[in-house]
């Protein structure tokens, strides 16, 4: 995706923030990142691992961010680490784009009620929804007043999508924790939100089983008829973190071409999603 | 060189950054070419989208070499 897909401005000049869970080019989070350094934001990036490392760090270079730092939600002492650097370096932040999620691949097909078990439940729910929770604390007590946090759900939370699983019960949770994180900022003007965006092709999407009938299946029976773009979620983040999202907190908001919103496709869209058109 | 080997093979200088010599039909993604396990579900990704073909996680798991995935895609376009 080239940088001139996203509209330049300064509705994010002189906000700083972070940004947790870009694995690679194709991430919403990276999408994400693209748009707010298009209109002025400073970004810190964390990442886990080295072979996550070695992609995001050209990519945290080539929007001028020299801020990256290692983190694994599940490790206290990094994430202390990470808001600890972020003090230092900045004293104050603006924002905070929350968009890890895990589930172990055994627990993201087939039959959720044979194949969840109670670790690859804890680690979806500690990792996916927990992270947040504990994000947005340490964020928040270097979070400016009227600074705003994002994270990233999908409609698996709401109804079932064949292999989301254990995810899809996280990212209920994901989605609950919002609103409570939303109530408990709320009085300092930090608006906390949930971006539920349709099946775009990432990384975390290769995770799950039957990727191309799902994305089929979205194409055909969204309102659009097509699939999610990535810029528009990244319009979506731009609109929660700046100041045009002002009075609007504790939302699920969905940027996902209105499958939502549909109980039934027409005929024409279910031959196509099957492929028999 | 079929067509769908010439392309398969640019998109694996591109995607791994390796000089065109090395990727070779026996070269291994990971051995040889010195990918890891997060740029194998990248390339499969990217031979998807280019193919426009579904690769299935049992079926990747059988491309291992530049000369594996020509031939697996080779059948399936």
């Amino acid at each position: 995706m080239a940088d001139q897909d996203f509209p330049t401005g300064t509705l994010m000049a002189g906000k700083r923030g972070l940004i947790m869970g870009v694995a690679n080019k194709n991430s919403i989070a990276w999408a994400i990142a693209q748009q707010l350094a298009a209109q002025g934001a400073e970004i810190a990036f964390t990442f886990q691992g080295e072979a996550l490392e070695r992609r995001v760090r050209p990519l945290a270079e080539s929007i001028g961010s020299d801020i990256l730092i290692e983190c694994d939600v599940t490790d206290d002492a990094t994430m202390d680490n990470t808001f600890g650097t972020l003090k230092d370096k900045w004293g104050k932040i603006d924002f905070l784009v929350h968009a890890i999620a895990f589930a172990g691949k055994d627990q993201l097909a087939g039959s959720f009620v044979d194949n969840t078990t109670r670790e690859g439940f804890k680690a979806a729910l500690d990792i996916s929804a927990f992270s947040f929770v504990d994000a947005a604390r340490r964020a928040s007590e270097i979070m400016n007043d009227g600074g705003a946090m994002v994270t990233l759900t999908y409609l698996g939370s709401e109804r079932v999508i064949p292999n989301y699983n254990v995810m899809g019960v996280a990212k209920a949770a994901l989605e609950a924790c919002t609103r409570y994180i939303a109530a408990d900022l709320g009085p300092r003007g930090i608006r906390v939100n949930a971006i539920s965006a349709g099946p775009i092709k990432t990384l975390a999407a290769a995770g799950i089983g039957s990727g191309r009938h799902m994305f089929r299946f979205n194409k055909a029976a969204a309102a659009l008829r097509d699939n999610t773009d990535p810029v528009g979620v990244a319009g979506a983040a731009l609109y929660l973190l700046s100041d045009l999202g002002l009075s609007c907190t504790g939302e699920t908001h969905h940027v996902d071409g209105g499958f939502h919103a549909i109980g039934m496709p027409a005929e024409d869209a279910m031959a196509e999603a099957s492929g028999t058109q | 060189m079929s067509d769908v080997a010439a392309r398969v093979k640019k998109m694996v200088v591109e995607h791994l950054d390796v000089e065109e010599s090395k990727v070779t039909e026996n070269a291994h993604f990971i051995d040889d070419l010195g990918a890891d396990s997060l740029d194998t579900v990248e390339i499969i990704m990217a031979f998807e989208e280019e193919f426009d073909i579904e690769i299935k996680e049992d079926e990747s798991e059988n491309i291992q070499t530049v000369g594996d995935a020509v031939k697996f895609i080779s059948a399936k376009v």
